[in-house]
Parts: structure tokens; C-alpha cells; sequence
């Protein structure tokens, strides 16, 4: 499903260079549900947003479905993160000024399809996280848990194989967090392939595989 | 997505409803009062009633005479003969018309007193202007030649002598303890074109128009209708030459020695420049315009920039967003396009209905009687585009830049 081999990434600043990443080598499987842990600052985010393909390594090698990533342009490599890969992340990141299910169907902008199509789809996506009475709402109308659900909503409206979540409970309280696992674990169930960035050993344990990381390297 | 676009576009505007208000206040205010100004100045120098013609118009607005040492220089209008001299002996034109300025004088109506303006003209000034005849006619040479005391009035004349509706042919007019019988009525002409503004006409040869003087300086203009505009320079050079044919400098005018004449006709807009600047070049007059314009405009575009920049800023986030979950630089950059043009459109759309609301009280209200002004769409599209141009820039030009960053960059923290 996904492969990396040799990831290395620096953050450059005037000053000061900063090692992130230093030769993570990982190889997912379809349909796994795999954790990521480490202390803060280890360098969890950075590898996720590597994966997902909103950030270069400075070294190393991406390999998602088959396809070595090095060299896509721009436009190919938004294809695929619209295709192939959904998002959720701690802070929900939802358009405020967009209705939520004007949010959810974002994804569904970017590829052909009809306006009452995808206005279904975002239904259906909502309807699964139980918020089909909340369509018309506004974010900032919605609890933190809601609008993780909203976010998950978005992160799924497009069918993508692959889910990635960076601390999709950080921001909820325990109850909501494990709603929002278990709708997690439903969609593993139904098919997806779920990367998880968590602090949460509890959380961690339920899923198939753990990655730990500290100080940018892999520990077994 | 284009709806998804404008939605956003909207939300936006209504997010910070004061930016938006100076945002679009300025877009608005400034297309506004370009609108306006451009519509005055067409007005005054354009081609309009009854002067719509003046696009293939010379007019000979004045005299000049100076001494041998130029010291002393006297300009002004021209004695009838002067021009009926040198205009009849013009050829390849296809009319020309002499006419005096206006001059006040008072008619009564019982006790209440009539101010009005009358111009002395010849039978020519109606063939070089449009007036538009309402009833009876206009004068020629035949009833000049005839010598009655008749007259050409408006219908604002009518209105405050006989009354609205009235009906004027054949009836007389007294003014200047004297009484003239109407032949026609016309539609006014407004005070801004003062070569053909008056409330009565009379033929040249009625009493008190001095048409007999035979100095060189007088009360009269003249106005030539080329047959069109390509004729003016050979016409220009005919006149110049004509006007100083036979003259045997010095002679004596009004007391002074003179050693140069020079009488020029020229287009409308050139002539007003040189009654005020002695100068014929109309480039100085247009640069100054448009200097006057684009400074005008530059402030509001500053502010446009300064606000565009900040709001795209606030939005990194929702680019990033957009990018993470599929849409390319280009859909990004699209999606600020459309905004733009979104919004500028709108504050266009402000400016062009209140320039006509403008407007079309100021026509109404009879400040200035018998004028139409009316927006000028070449301007208007200027306007836009000039906006469009800005909005682009200082909105566009941040988001391309924001559309290139690697999307991990704007979410973090946020
Ligand atoms: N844009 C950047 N410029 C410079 N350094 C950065 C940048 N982004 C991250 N870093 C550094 O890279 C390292 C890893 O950051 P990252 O965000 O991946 O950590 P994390 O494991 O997600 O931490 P947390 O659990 O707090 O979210 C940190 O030391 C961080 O300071
Ligand atoms: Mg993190």
C-alpha cells in the first residue's frame, strides 16, 4: 500500500538545521491500521505529512500503490492525494466560512462528477458519522467532537484507500475520542488502510501495528 | 464550483464586514466619480445636442492683435464682416455659421421680469448646428434679407413668456423696447456649449446687433462644418491665409498699432484649450486628465492591494486545506480569480447604478437646462479593467505564491 525507504527530512532555517527524520524504512500493508508513537517533537506530524504526500523528504523514497513518487509534478501528485489518501488531522482544519457539508465535499471538487452527486455523496459520508442533521450547520456551531466528525466525513466522501489521522483524538475528551476510534476501527473493518499518530497507549493497542518513533528514528 | 467559489467569495465579504465595506467603497467610489467626471467631460467637449456634429466642427472662437513690439495684445470675438469676409471666400466646407455671443437681456410678462439670453446669428448657424425645431421654422436668407423683426425663441421662453403648451408661431415677443414676431421654436441648447447657447435667436441684421462695425474685433464667432474631420488642416491653412489677405499692417484698431493678426479655427476641444492655456496642443490637456485619473485611482488601489495581501494571508490555511485534499495550484489560483473578479464586478456594478442615478438627477433637476449627461461605457470599461488589473494583482499574486507552498507549511499549528 505504502512504502518508505530511507526517509530523511531537514528543516532548514537561517540558523539552525534540524534533523526531523532520519532513515525511517516502513512498509504498510493493505488494509492494516497502524499507530504512530513517540514523544512530542519526535517527528510523527512530519512523517505523516511525508506520506501523505503535503511534504518532500529531503531523502529517500516514497512509494504509494505501486507508483515511486520521486519527480511527480504538482498536478499528479494532487491527483493522488485526492483519489487515494483522506485526512484528518488534531485540529479538525474545516472552512469556517463553509457549511459542513459544503466542507465534506470538498474532495469531490476536485475530480469531474456533478453537483447533485456529490452533494449524495457527502450525504452518505455524513450520514456514517452519524451527523446528517448537522448538514447545514457551520463549523464553528458544531463541539469538538462533531466537527472531528465532520472532518472524518471529508476524509472518507471520496472512498479513499488510504486514511491518515494525526492525533484525531488530541483535541476531544475520552468518550468523544473513542467515538471517534471506533468509527475509526468501522471503517479498518469495511476496508481501509488507517495510519494514526496518537499519544494514547489505550488507543495504540487496538490497532494491528505500532511504529514508535523517537528523536526522528524508528524503535523496535 | 463555481458556486462553491462565489459562496466562499461571499462568506468572505460578509466575514469582515467592514473591510469589505472600504473594500468595495473604494472599489465603487472611485469607478463613481470617474464615471461622473468623465460624464461632464464628455458633456462639455463631446459631440451633443446641438452640437453633435462638432466632430467635423471648426470653431473660430477669437481675434488676436498685437503691436509690432508685442506688447500689447488684444483678443476677443470678431466683427461680422470680419468673418463674413473670410468664411464666404472659404471653400470645400460644407456650411459655415456667424454668431454672436449671448448676451442678457430683460422681456416682461405683465410686472414679472424675464431674464433672457439672445444671440445674433445668420441664416448659416442653423445649418451648422442640430437644433431640433419644435415648431414653425427656422430663419434664412430671404427673411434676413427682408428686414422684419423676427425671432427664433426656446421652449423655455415659451414657457415663462406664454405659458406651457402655448402655442408660439406668429405671435410677438418685446425686449429691448422693441417687438419681434416668432417664427420658430427650438430645443434649447445648454449654458456648457456657449457657442450655441441662447433663449432667442435673431437674424444678424436686427437692431443693436452691430453687424455693421468695421473694426476687426466685435461680438461675433464662427463655426465651420467640414465635411469631415480629415478636411480640417487643409481648411485651417485656407482660413489662416484667407484672414490675412489684403491687410496692410499697421493699421489702426481701437487706438492701437497693429502688427499681427491671427485668427484660428480650430476643433472644439483644441480651441477651449487655446482661449485659456495659448495653447493648441490637446496632449497637455489629456495627460493632465489622465494624470489627474490614475492618481485618483491610485489610492483606492493601494488600499485594494493592502487589504487583498492581508486577507489571502488569513486564508493560508484554507488553501492549504483545499491543496491536502486535492486541488492543484492551479484550481487554487483559479478558485482567487474568480473571487476577484467576483468582487470587483460587484463594486462596479455599485458605481454604474449610482453614476446613473447620479446622473440622471443631475439631468432632471435643471441645473444646467437642456443638459444630458449620461455615462460614458468606454470610460466605465477602463474603470473595470483598471480595477480588474489591481484586484488581480494584489490578489492573485500573494495566492500564487501561497498556492506554491508545500500545504504541511500552512496547517501546522493553526
Ligand atoms: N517547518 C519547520 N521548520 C523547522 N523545524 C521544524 C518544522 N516543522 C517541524 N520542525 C521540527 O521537526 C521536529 C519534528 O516535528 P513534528 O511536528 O513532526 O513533531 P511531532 O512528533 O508531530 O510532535 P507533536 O507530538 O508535538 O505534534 C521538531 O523538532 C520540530 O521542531
Ligand atoms: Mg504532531
Amino acid at each position: 500500500m505504502i512504502k518508505l525507504s530511507g526517509i530523511e527530512k531537514v528543516y532548514r532555517t537561517s540558523s539552525i538545521e534540524t534533523l526531523a527524520l532520519d532513515n525511517i524504512n516502513v512498509d504498510i500493508q493493505k488494509g492494516e491500521f497502524v499507530s504512530i508513537m513517540g514523544p512530542s517533537g519526535c517527528g510523527k506530524s512530519t512523517l505523516l505529512n511525508i506520506m501523505g504526500l503535503l511534504d518532500e523528504p529531503s531523502k529517500g523514497e516514497v512509494t504509494i500503490n505501486e507508483r515511486q513518487l520521486k519527480g511527480y509534478k504538482d498536478k499528479e501528485l494532487a491527483r493522488i492525494r485526492n483519489q487515494e489518501i483522506g485526512f484528518i488531522f488534531q485540529s479538525f482544519h474545516l472552512i469556517n466560512d463553509l457549511s459542513v457539508l459544503d466542507n465534506v465535499e470538498i474532495p469531490l471538487l476536485y475530480r469531474p462528477g456533478s453537483g447533485s452527486k456529490r452533494r449524495e455523496l457527502a450525504k452518505e459520508a455524513l450520514e456514517k458519522v452519524g451527523l446528517s442533521n448537522r448538514m447545514k450547520h457551520f463549523p464553528t456551531q458544531l463541539s469538538g467532537g462533531q466537527k472531528q466528525r465532520v472532518a472524518i466525513a471529508r476524509a472518507i466522501v471520496g472512498r479513499p484507500s488510504l486514511i491518515l489521522a494525526d492525533e484525531p483524538t488530541g483535541n476531544l475528551d475520552s468518550n468523544m475520542g473513542n467515538e471517534i476510534l471506533n468509527i475509526l476501527l468501522q471503517l479498518n473493518q469495511e476496508g481501509s488502510t488507517i495510519i494514526m499518530v496518537t499519544h494514547d497507549e489505550n488507543m495504540a493497542k487496538r490497532t494491528n501495528r505500532l511504529i514508535r518513533l523517537f528523536d526522528g528514528r524508528q524503535v523496535f | 464550483m463555481l458556486s462553491n467559489y462565489i459562496k466562499i467569495a461571499w462568506k468572505v465579504l460578509l466575514r469582515n464586514p467592514f473591510y469589505t465595506f472600504i473594500t468595495l467603497f473604494g472599489i465603487s467610489f472611485t469607478l463613481l466619480i470617474l464615471l461622473v467626471l468623465s460624464a461632464f467631460l464628455d458633456h462639455m467637449f463631446g459631440s451633443h445636442y446641438p452640437e453633435q456634429q462638432r466632430f467635423r466642427t471648426l470653431y473660430i472662437p477669437s481675434i488676436t492683435l498685437r503691436d509690432s513690439s508685442r506688447t500689447s495684445t488684444m483678443k476677443g470675438p470678431m466683427s461680422y464682416k470680419f468673418l463674413k469676409k473670410n468664411l464666404s471666400a472659404l471653400g470645400g466646407i460644407e456650411a459655415y455659421g456667424i454668431s454672436s455671443l449671448f448676451r442678457t437681456t430683460n422681456a416682461y410678462v405683465g410686472s414679472k421680469r424675464i431674464k433672457m439670453m439672445v444671440k445674433y446669428a445668420d441664416s448659416g448657424f442653423w445649418r451648422v448646428t442640430d437644433f431640433e425645431l419644435l415648431e414653425g421654422k427656422l430663419f434664412n436668407e430671404s427673411d434676413i434679407d427682408r428686414g422684419q423683426h423676427i425671432a427664433v425663441i426656446t421652449e423655455k421662453v415659451r414657457d415663462e413668456y406664454f405659458g406651457p403648451g402655448e402655442s408660439v408661431v406668429g405671435k410677438p415677443i418685446e425686449f429691448n423696447g422693441l417687438k419681434y414676431r416668432i417664427v420658430g421654436m427650438v430645443k434649447g441648447s445648454p449654458v456648457t456649449h456657449p457657442y450655441t447657447y441662447a433663449d432667442i435667436v435673431l437674424p444678424y441684421n436686427s437692431p443693436k446687433s452691430e453687424y455693421e462695425s468695421d473694426s476687426k474685433n466685435g461680438a461675433y464667432i464662427g463655426i465651420i462644418r467640414a465635411r469631415s474631420a480629415r478636411d480640417f488642416p487643409s481648411i485651417q491653412r485656407e482660413f489662416e491665409h484667407l484672414t490675412q489677405r489684403g491687410l496692410k499692417f499697421p493699421f489702426e484698431e481701437s487706438g492701437m498699432k497693429v502688427a499681427h493678426l491671427e485668427a484660428k479655427a480650430l476643433p472644439f476641444l483644441t480651441g477651449f484649450i487655446y482661449e485659456f492655456f495659448q495653447s493648441e496642443s490637446t496632449e497637455i490637456f489629456f495627460t493632465v486628465v489622465s494624470l489627474f485619473m490614475l492618481l485618483f485611482m491610485a489610492l483606492p488601489a493601494i488600499n485594494l492591494i493592502n487589504l487583498n495581501i492581508s486577507r489571502i494571508i488569513e486564508r493560508s490555511s484554507e488553501i492549504s486545506i483545499r491543496k491536502a485534499f486535492g486541488a492543484p495550484s492551479k484550481t487554487i489560483l483559479w478558485q482567487f480569480v474568480i473571487e476577484n473578479v467576483f468582487v470587483t464586478s460587484l463594486g462596479a456594478l455599485i458605481a454604474l447604478v449610482f453614476a446613473q442615478i447620479i446622473l440622471s438627477i443631475f439631468n432632471s433637476s435643471g441645473l444646467i437646462p437642456y443638459a444630458v449627461l449620461s455615462v460614458n461605457y468606454t470610460v466605465f470599461g477602463i474603470g473595470l479593467l483598471l480595477a480588474l488589473v489591481f484586484g488581480l494583482m494584489s490578489g492573485v499574486v500573494p495566492a500564487w505564491r501561497m498556492s506554491k507552498l508545500k500545504p504541511a507549511e500552512a496547517l501546522k499549528g493553526a
